[in-house]
């Protein structure tokens, strides 16, 4: 699982690809925290919740996701993978962390703005930060882990970008496509798969226990079966 | 070392490998020899546990390769047809990348240098993989595999693509690692195996059609070797004394290829070696002989052959008793020309 993780996480520092991931992050958030901060509001979770962080999500997540395992089987390396002595989960842990990883730096600036936010105001709720942070943490995960599995079924790094788009931007207007059919069942199971009215919860200022329980498992849930996908083409 | 027993794979309705029996032994160089697509690859594919299997069971070292996976791979090493490298890494990163991969033990930076002198990579370690010519990516790939210093190599078409001093370089090298290792390959290049393999498979649509040293197989198929003869003198005459040797079943005149002399096909009685009584007939009568020689199928003759009979339907037993008569007349047809 190290192997990979160190060999994924340089291979995105090594292609232009974790830069411009990184880069579009940073000025999204810097637009965000521009306009928040000259409103006169002293909250950077706003950042989190600005309609730009939403797009760069939807749109640039799944460029990080979609060769993770794509394109291993496109150029077989995949054959080394799975001929070494570690196990599947090894394999598919390490590089749904290196994504993770890239995730996560691309919310650094925002500890920053916390920091400048709370040494200019008088009173600033860290807990509040922390809460919306943990949130775009595991929303991130959650989406990473659903490219993960569509990068596993194709060996094209553009089937597999459009498609993960395509899952996220359906997974975005879900309530929305769901209130206008006016059946009550629909809307209620749409509910449970509004990842991103989820998210949203998280700038509420209310710690969800199971909002947090259920982001793990989607992500739990998507690993498995990132797993079962890599290992049933062993048995096609 | 490795036993697989009863192995067979299907894709869908498609047999690939049809109840694959065989056993190798510690520090054997085995060659899986067979036309493009009768399933060498996957059946290595399968052994490396790359691939499931559907019914039998491979077991290294005692370690099944489906119950215990993880200890039947760490004592094998694999060159897959195409070398899985990452071509955005150099030889170096990528080579440390496999080690750390492979959780090996050995001391790293003396470990990977070895394997990078054995392999002569080490003009180009600080080179990306993706400016490497096939020959080097080739090599990259084999130095993967001794990663860790396993007993069993698995070589699937190693010499493929590569230009023939490389060919030869590589087959060095697989002949070197025979020492310590337990090496597989596979190929359909036939003197490739014949070169460096001591027993042969040969695979033909999924099934085993032949397992045997190579001497072996080309014994086994012409078993009672006719000669090819050139004598000076006169065709009849010569003829006259051919047939009094004892133990010559029939002789056929070819002509004359060289001025004053005369070429024969003999062929003996079956179990007579008539080579000694043959030449001391003849120089008995003052003739001399200018060529002897043992029409021995070639291997590539054989693997011709098996695999025709197989695609017929044959068997390889019947091959011995009926195929004589062919036999020597293909070898005849190969000469002329």
């Amino acid at each position: 699982m190290k192997a990979i993780y160190k060999r994924e996480l340089k291979a995105y520092f090594t292609s232009p690809l974790a830069y411009v991931f990184i880069a579009v992050f940073f000025l999204f958030e810097g637009i965000a925290f521009t306009e928040i901060y000259s409103a006169g509001v002293a909250d950077v979770t706003g950042v989190f919740f600005h309609l730009l962080t939403m797009l760069a999500m939807i749109f640039l997540t799944p460029v990080l996701t979609m060769r993770l395992l794509s394109e291993d089987r496109r150029q077989k390396v995949d054959q080394a993978l799975l001929t070494a002595p570690v196990g599947i989960t090894g394999i598919v842990l390490g590089k749904f962390l290196a994504a993770f990883t890239v995730f996560a730096l691309a919310f650094a600036p925002t500890v920053i703005f916390q920091i400048i936010v709370s040494a200019l105001a008088t009173s600033v709720n860290w807990l509040f930060y922390l809460n919306a942070l943990l949130g775009v943490l595991l929303t991130g995960a959650a989406l990473i882990s659903i490219g993960l599995v569509i990068s596993s079924l194709t060996e094209s790094q553009a089937i597999s970008c459009i498609l993960t788009i395509t899952a996220y931007v359906s997974l975005f207007a879900i309530t929305y496509i769901a209130e206008l059919t006016g059946q009550k069942f629909i809307i209620a199971a749409a509910e449970y798969l509004a990842i991103f009215d989820v998210f949203s919860r998280f700038g509420d200022s209310v710690f969800h226990i199971p909002d947090v329980a259920y982001l793990l498992s989607v992500t739990a849930l998507f690993i498995f079966l990132s797993v079962r996908a890599v290992e049933r083409r062993r048995w096609a | 070392m490795i036993e697989v027993s009863s192995l067979s794979k299907s894709y869908g309705n498609h047999l690939a490998v049809d109840n694959v029996s065989f056993t190798i032994n510690k520090g054997d160089v085995i060659g899986f020899l067979g036309p493009n697509g009768a399933g060498k690859s996957t059946i290595m594919n399968i052994m490396t546990g790359y691939l499931s299997l559907t019914h039998g069971s491979v077991k290294v070292d005692g370690y099944d390769i489906v119950d215990n996976p993880e200890q039947a791979k760490k004592r094998i090493g694999y060159l897959p047809e195409i070398p899985p490298v990452y071509i955005d890494m150099t030889v170096r990163e990528y080579l440390y990348f496999m080690y750390d991969l492979k959780k090996v033990k050995f001391p790293k930076k003396p470990h990977i240098n070895e394997i990078a002198k054995l392999v002569k990579l080490e003009n180009v370690m600080d080179r990306l993989i993706k400016n490497l010519s096939k020959g080097y990516r080739q090599r990259v790939g084999i130095a993967q595999a001794l990663i860790g210093n396993p007993d069993v190599l698995i070589l699937d078409e190693p010499t493929v693509g590569l230009d023939p001093k490389q060919i030869i370089e590589i087959r060095n090298l697989i002949a070197r690692l025979g020492k310590n290792h337990t090496v597989i390959l596979s190929s359909h290049i036939l003197s490739e195996v014949q070169e460096v393999c001591k027993r042969i498979i040969i695979i033909n649509k999924g099934k085993i059609i032949a397992d045997d040293t190579p001497d072996n197989l080309s014994q086994g198929l012409s078993t009672d070797h006719s000669l090819h003869l050139r004598v000076t003198g006169k065709e009849e005459d010569l003829k006259k004394i051919l047939c009094s040797v004892p133990g010559v079943k029939s002789v056929v005149s070819l002509g004359s290829k060289e001025a004053g002399s005369c070429d024969f096909n003999v062929e003996p009685k079956t179990g007579h070696d008539i080579r000694a009584a043959v030449s001391q007939r003849l120089s008995e009568r003052g003739k001399t002989i200018l060529i002897m020689a043992s029409n021995e199928m070639n291997l590539e003759q054989i693997f011709l052959r098996l695999t025709e009979m197989s695609d017929n339907g044959q068997e390889f037993f019947m091959a011995q008793n009926n195929g004589e008569s062919e036999v020597s007349d293909k070898t005849q047809e190969e000469e002329e020309i």
